[in-house]
């Protein structure tokens, strides 16, 4: 019996340490520091920043795309805007660039076009594959003229999360940003298309950001703004997206 | 080739080494990685899956005495493995490079043709069932070696290579890993599998370490011990 309660006396210490290690402020450098040595070996061992994720026939199409995270907007303006189509629904082109600019779903739809299928990750494990209908973020990118010292995208959006106790709920906007890299990636793409319709609400109509190689929780939905961005750090929470911010998810998703 | 006045050492320093910062990964990987399974408690085979109806496993919920952190932590489990996915892969190359240099992957590893007579396999689980672990001159016997290989050479390489087909920024660096393993999620459930088989290795060594003396061993892990009958290794 003694011999058991030693087993069981060293398991609980073992997890309390872990539990203590994994809050301390030096493990999440170690954690930042892990994350910068894998997608630096995923881009070396690619040969180059710009790889490109698996595209798929139309028949391995999933027959259901999962839909995830929010799988709508609870506000009003949301479902007047569902109701007449998002035909008011604007984009904005913001921040370190040379021409702002406010983009109406028919200026998106009258870009130069790019049709993927790929498969989704999700952080929690399963897999869905689709086909994915948008311009280039490059496209857009490039004609609002990206100025020198930008290195980061934001992408803005109309959903949220209600966070906190039941008296103090606040609303949290949800958000998300990847490097330069991704954002001139040929498949990552401004999608307003899911499997040759008209993109779902609960997939993120009218429009949701594709971001190829990273997992689900960097493809934000119901994208009202791209902003570009020297530093992250005065965004929101500072650590570049929603589940960053508010569960510490790892910001760079490609692992 | 005993021949210099320093005792030859039962295990080299970077078998050593590598032992205990495995043992460490792999722990930590192992109960992070079941932290991570309760993200999404269902396996498949292909490239896609969410639907029950798509799955071939439903695998429980492991409780928090298994887990790291102990409490449900998708983020959290996910920064201790992606940290020790790394100590793991790099130990794990340093060891089977210096492994093949210093002739431990040869000389101790693989099985010679005579090891692998059926009378020989048959006489050595007699030995084992009868708890008897004197093995002649060589340092493995065959049910050693079998176990050993199968890890080194199978279990672990494909615990990395699985785990990067599931990075979506590596699977774009070599898409034709994915295909290699059948898929995404065909790779998911080949970890999850291979996972236990490390688990079931783990029991099995930990059980035998008792059985064969666990301070003896356990110090020649550390100190390197010496090497028995020296003289007539390789007889």
């Amino acid at each position: 019996m003694q011999r058991r309660n030693f087993l069981v006396a060293a398991g609980a210490a073992f997890l309390a340490g872990c539990n203590e290690i994994g809050d301390s402020a030096w493990f999440g450098k170690v954690v930042d520091g892990a994350q910068n040595w894998h997608r630096g070996l995923h881009r070396a061992l690619g040969g180059g920043r710009i790889t490109m994720a698996p595209e798929y026939d139309r028949s391995a199409i999933s027959p259901v795309f999962r839909a995830n995270g929010n799988r709508t907007v609870d506000t009003d303006a949301y479902r007047a805007a569902e109701a007449e189509g998002f035909a008011n629904w604007r984009l904005s082109v913001s921040g370190l660039v040379d021409n702002p600019a406010e983009l109406s779903l028919e200026d998106i739809e009258a870009m130069p076009q790019r049709t993927q299928v790929t498969r989704h990750d999700c952080v929690e494990g399963w897999s869905a594959i689709g086909e994915w209908t948008g311009p280039q973020l490059s496209t857009i990118l490039e004609a609002a003229g990206v100025q020198p010292e930008a290195n980061f995208i934001v992408f803005r959006c109309a959903d949220f999360f209600m966070r906190g106790p039941a008296d103090n709920r606040r609303q949290v906007d949800y958000y998300e940003s990847c490097d330069m890299d991704d954002a001139m990636h040929p498949q990552t793409i401004v999608a307003h298309q899911l499997n040759g319709e008209t993109l779902p609400v609960a997939n993120g109509a009218p429009l949701r950001m594709r971001l190829e190689r990273q997992l689900g929780y960097k493809h934000a939905k119901y994208l009202t703004g791209i902003e570009v961005v020297a530093s992250l750090d005065d965004i929101n929470g500072g650590e570049g997206g929603y589940w960053e911010d508010v569960a510490g998810y790892q910001w760079y998703a490609g692992i | 080739m005993n021949k210099s006045a320093k005792p030859a050492k039962r295990h080299a320093f970077s078998t050593r080494i590598w032992h205990w910062i495995n043992a460490v990964s792999l722990i930590i990987l192992f109960m992070s990685g079941l932290n991570i399974s309760n993200g999404h408690r269902r396996l498949y085979w292909g490239n896609d899956g969410f639907a029950p109806a798509d799955a071939w496993l439903e695998v429980p919920r492991f409780p928090g005495w298994m887990t790291i952190p102990d409490y449900y932590s998708l983020a959290a489990a996910r920064d201790w493995h992606i940290v020790f996915a790394l100590v793991f892969g790099f130990a794990f190359l340093a060891f089977m490079i210096s492994a093949v240099l210093n002739g431990h992957m040869v000389r101790d590893i693989f099985a010679r043709a005579r090891e692998w007579r059926l009378s020989n396999i048959g006489t050595d689980i007699k030995e084992h069932l009868k708890l008897n672990f004197e093995h002649g001159g060589g340092k493995y016997n065959i049910l050693q070696k079998i176990a050993y290989a199968g890890v080194i050479l199978v279990l672990l390489p494909l615990m990395i290579f699985t785990g990067m087909v599931m990075s979506p920024g590596m699977e774009a660096a070599w898409p034709w890993m994915t295909d290699l393993f059948g898929g995404r999620q065909s790779a998911r459930s080949l970890h999850f599998i291979a996972a236990w088989l490390l688990f079931g290795f783990f029991v099995l060594h930990i059980v035998l370490v008792l059985l064969a003396g666990p301070i003896g061993q356990i110090r020649d892990m550390i100190t390197g011990g010496k090497l028995e009958g020296s003289s007539d290794a390789e007889a």
